[in-house]
């Protein structure tokens, strides 16, 4: 049904758009792991996105995109380090201020400098990221004659642009960070315990804010990368909600750099297959099964739980195991091999209902930074 | 040559806005003793020590250490001269390891494994030298408190510190385990450290300092040789005035069983079981002291009783059953109406809601009662206020304000607000959770007086304490709580501290029957 070549287009595709999940869930991963939640990720992205997309159309560089787009980000994150860290302010707040602020701000600039109707303009060579070939690696053209494993090294291993790479490969180096230097140990402690780093006497507002910066580099790399490499402008609200599934991301990933990655490409997956299968045509029985097993899972997962819980997921279970029955009944009347079509939308939809999934709590227990959330104030 | 004093403050003051918690403190600690500091709640102790800690600053006065006058903006320099502080609350990082939290801000360089391979040497180092033995690779959160406090000392003699100063550092131990503390001090002291030793519990000060100095509404009243004294001078010079320090009551006379419990069980959120088999009766006209080190079962228990727990057993007030099993929210309300009274352990989370005033505090949970409704819609608020004026006054509320706001009253205030709303409702039971937690001795003696006149109005009292002194002192007849069993029950005047020590930790074979 689905050859080798189209699994490895789905698998490259996916690895393309888990990279701004990935830098954007590192970012928050920093964030967090100091004790500070950043619901404002989404708006650094599109700041980051909208900056470098500007610079890099006006001077024509990408590389004066990426730093503005870093730049912007940092500067986002600082005052984000301002209201939570510096004031004591609700972390919460000051995230989604960011993210209005951004959502604004942005359409806003780039209609009084390119009048494109909040667009920029399409970048040419140069002021975007281009496709790094590795050697030796066949051309799309000759890909259909290549064996697989050349396939494999041509079309998903190469021919990325290189933000790509360096998100890979931030990955590591956060692990390595976090876990293996002073600053990660300090990092960690000051997310679960700040009182404990305050009267070891290294500086809590210090470590703080150095989270946070490292975040909104991050941030800004993720941006410039979507608005000059996934894409060649910036558009309105061209982040499309990444910020906010790289957070579920992160909660699925229990904030562990390497749980993050397979979050992120488990999350990019599901958008290239969104965007690669329009319409998907299913044997009608299969999907009956696939139905029949969630509403049965559901329905044993809600047993357990509290009366609320259970009216709620019980009547979604229900839901659910009614559609399969209506399937079932179709197929009675139709014979064994009719085919249903899966509608583009419910294709669409699967990144965001995976995230609702995770978010609801469905993936075992993941326990936060246990400081989290709380400005720190010396207790008396 | 005269031996300089190993700490020498002068003139210290420190005020939070408008409260002065420190008023021109001067304190002489010698070199190899053991200082005690203490006072009541509230007296300044804590917050003198965190001046020399350099977790606050000072607004005036000198701090000498070794007789050179040195200042101390924050808790580096501190540890820089040779000052290690262990805190009342841990300052440990949960889930840590133990050599982790050992180098935390005194890694060697910037890499981590350099740093943890050689704490891990120097902590056998120190291990053999203070017979402090940790497993360097537990977690934190899976070792026991007293474990925890050892790794704090170690903290502080990791970074080499001279003199190490403990904040209440027995609050949280067994009876056993305050005993090895202080053995470790007393090693400590053998070997030239000197020990700053914060409490409010007039035995420890009388066990192990040399000296002692009391603290009362942030003056330093007193510094005496502790061989010079008697507790009784000492509470006096904390209080003020002459204090009781033993609960004045007569022999208890019990009647009818009123609770009756019957193999409850109870299991937390996460599936771990708290409650295991227990069996306890109350009698009318008793107390039941529970004792225990916090976390063994007790507060489950009292959650239980006061209808915001699930469980599974037998529980009957005054022979009817009481429903355990749909509580899963608001069965507070159905407890009350069959007469049990809750003074919960945490009274700022649970007893009082912090940001309402003390009249609106006085009504909760009775608050449906016919005497507090003016008519069907709306609540007889002025009545409430003069009731509460009434209450604040019987239970000598300071000030008698029904209108000031929970928070703005002490400690020991707000923990009166909750008796008299609980007792004057006069149960048949009262649920009563750490009564005189963070309470000064004054109020302490209040309270007590209390719960003993209404165990003699005949109504029957649960108590449940981590202060062993206080079960001691005020209970009819004792049970001990380990790992959410019962570990026994006793009578007070056939046990002592050594015996429920020992069952506190668990250890139920050793003790002869």
């Amino acid at each position: 049904m689905i050859d080798f070549l189209t699994l490895l287009q789905v698998l490259d595709s996916s690895l393309r758009l888990a990279t701004p999940l990935l830098l954007v869930c590192l970012a928050g991963l920093f964030s967090e792991r100091a004790g500070i939640f950043d619901i404002g990720l989404e708006g650094k992205l599109l700041a980051a996105a909208f900056v470098s997309a500007a610079f890099a159309a006006i001077t024509g560089s990408v590389w004066m995109g990426l730093l503005a787009g870093i730049f912007a980000s940092i500067l986002l994150s600082l005052l984000h380090g301002l209201a939570s860290i510096t004031l004591r302010g609700d972390q919460i707040i000051s995230g989604v201020a960011i993210n209005f602020l951004a959502a604004g701000l942005t359409v806003v600039a780039a209609q009084d400098l390119f009048g494109q109707g909040g667009r920029t303009p399409p970048l040419k060579s140069g002021g975007r990221f281009e496709p790094l070939s590795f050697p030796w690696a066949s051309s799309s053209k000759e890909m259909s004659e290549a064996g697989p494993l050349m396939q494999l090294y041509s079309e998903l291993l190469s021919g990325h642009s290189l933000l790509v790479y360096v998100a890979l490969l931030t990955v590591p180096l956060s692990w390595f960070v976090l876990y293996k230097t002073r600053f990660g140990l300090r990092l960690r402690a000051v997310g679960e315990n700040p009182a404990a780093v305050d009267t070891a006497g290294i500086s809590v507002v210090g470590l703080r804010y150095a989270a946070v910066v490292i975040g909104g580099i991050l941030c800004g790399i993720a941006g410039a990368y979507i608005a000059t490499s996934l894409q060649a402008n910036f558009t309105k609200d061209m982040s499309a909600g990444r910020g906010f599934i790289a957070l579920a991301a992160l909660i699925f990933a229990k904030w562990r750099p390497w749980y993050a990655l397979a979050a992120c490409l488990l999350f990019g997956f599901f958008f290239a297959v969104d965007n690669r299968f329009q319409n998907i045509l299913l044997p009608a029985w299969s999907l009956s099964c696939i139905l029949g097993v969630i509403s049965i899972a559901l329905l044993s997962y809600v047993w357990r739980k509290d009366y609320l819980d259970k009216v709620v997921l019980g009547g979604l279970a229900l839901g659910v195991a009614v559609i399969a029955f209506m399937v079932v009944n179709s197929v009675w009347t139709t014979g064994i091999t009719s085919q249903v079509k899966i509608p583009v939308v419910f294709i669409q939809s699967l990144p965001y209902v995976l995230t609702v999934v995770v978010l609801a709590g469905f993936v075992g227990r993941a326990i936060p930074p246990k400081a989290g959330g709380q400005p720190y104030v010396k207790e008396r | 040559m005269t031996i300089k004093p190993a700490i020498e403050l002068r003139g210290i003051s420190k005020s939070f806005g408008p409260v002065e918690a420190n008023k021109d403190i001067t304190i002489r600690v010698m070199p190899g003793t053991i200082h005690g500091i203490i006072g009541e709640n509230g007296a300044g102790k804590s917050t003198l020590m965190s001046i020399l800690y350099g977790f606050y600053r000072a607004d005036s006065g000198e701090i000498f250490v070794d007789g050179k006058k040195i200042s101390i903006p924050d808790s580096q320099a501190a540890i820089g001269v040779g000052i290690g502080m262990v805190f009342q609350h841990f300052k440990l990082v949960e889930n840590f390891t133990v050599l982790e939290n050992i180098v935390l801000g005194a890694e060697s360089g910037a890499l981590l494994s350099p740093s943890l391979n050689k704490a891990r040497a120097e902590l056998a180092a120190l291990a053999s030298e203070y017979e402090l033995n940790v497993d360097p690779d537990s977690i934190i959160e899976d070792i026991g408190v007293g474990m925890q406090q050892r790794i704090e000392i170690l903290k502080a003699l990791y970074r080499k510190a001279n003199i190490l100063i403990l904040d209440e550092p027995t609050g949280v131990l067994t009876p056993a385990e305050a005993d090895q503390l202080f053995r470790i001090l007393k090693r400590l002291r053998e070997e030239g450290k000197t020990i700053i030793l914060i409490t409010h519990k007039l035995r420890e000060i009388m066990d192990i300092t040399d000296t002692v100095s009391v603290m009362r509404q942030g003056e330093m009243t007193a510094t005496l040789e502790t061989n010079e004294t008697s507790p009784e001078n000492l509470a006096e010079l904390m209080v003020g005035r002459k204090v009781l320090l033993r609960v004045d009551k007569t022999p208890a006379k019990p009647k009818n069983p009123v609770l009756e419990i019957e193999d409850l069980n109870m299991f937390d959120d996460f599936g771990v079981q708290r409650l295991k088999n227990v069996n306890l009766s109350v009698r009318a006209g008793e107390i039941l002291g529970i004792a225990g080190v916090a976390g063994n079962g007790q507060s489950e228990l009292l959650e239980v009783l006061g209808g915001y727990q699930k469980a599974d057993g037998t529980v009957k007030v005054k022979g009817s059953e009481i429903d355990l099993t749909t509580s899963v929210n608001g069965d507070g309300q159905a407890r009350r109406a069959q007469g049990i009274a809750h003074v919960p352990e945490d009274r700022q989370r649970e007893g009082l809601i912090m940001d309402f005033m003390a009249w609106e505090n006085s009504v909760f949970g009775y608050h449906r009662e016919k005497s507090n409704q003016a008519n069907r819609f709306f609540m007889d608020n002025n009545a409430i206020r003069r009731e509460t004026e009434g209450k604040m006054h019987r239970f000598d509320v300071r000030p008698p304000n029904p209108k000031l706001t929970a928070k703005n009253f002490s400690g020991g205030n707000q923990q009166k607000i909750v008796l008299a709303r609980e007792i004057e409702r006069d149960p048949d039971l009262l649920l009563v959770g750490q009564p005189t937690r963070g309470v000064d001795i004054g109020a302490i003696e209040f309270i007590h007086q209390q719960i003993v006149a209404l165990r003699d109005r005949g109504k029957a009292i649960l108590l449940i304490s981590v202060e062993l002194d206080e079960i001691l002192s005020l209970s009819d007849k004792i049970a001990v709580m380990f790992d959410g069993k019962i570990m026994g029950e006793r009578l007070p005047s056939e046990t002592n501290e050594k015996e429920l020590g020992l069952l506190m930790a668990g250890v139920a074979e050793q003790v002869a029957q």
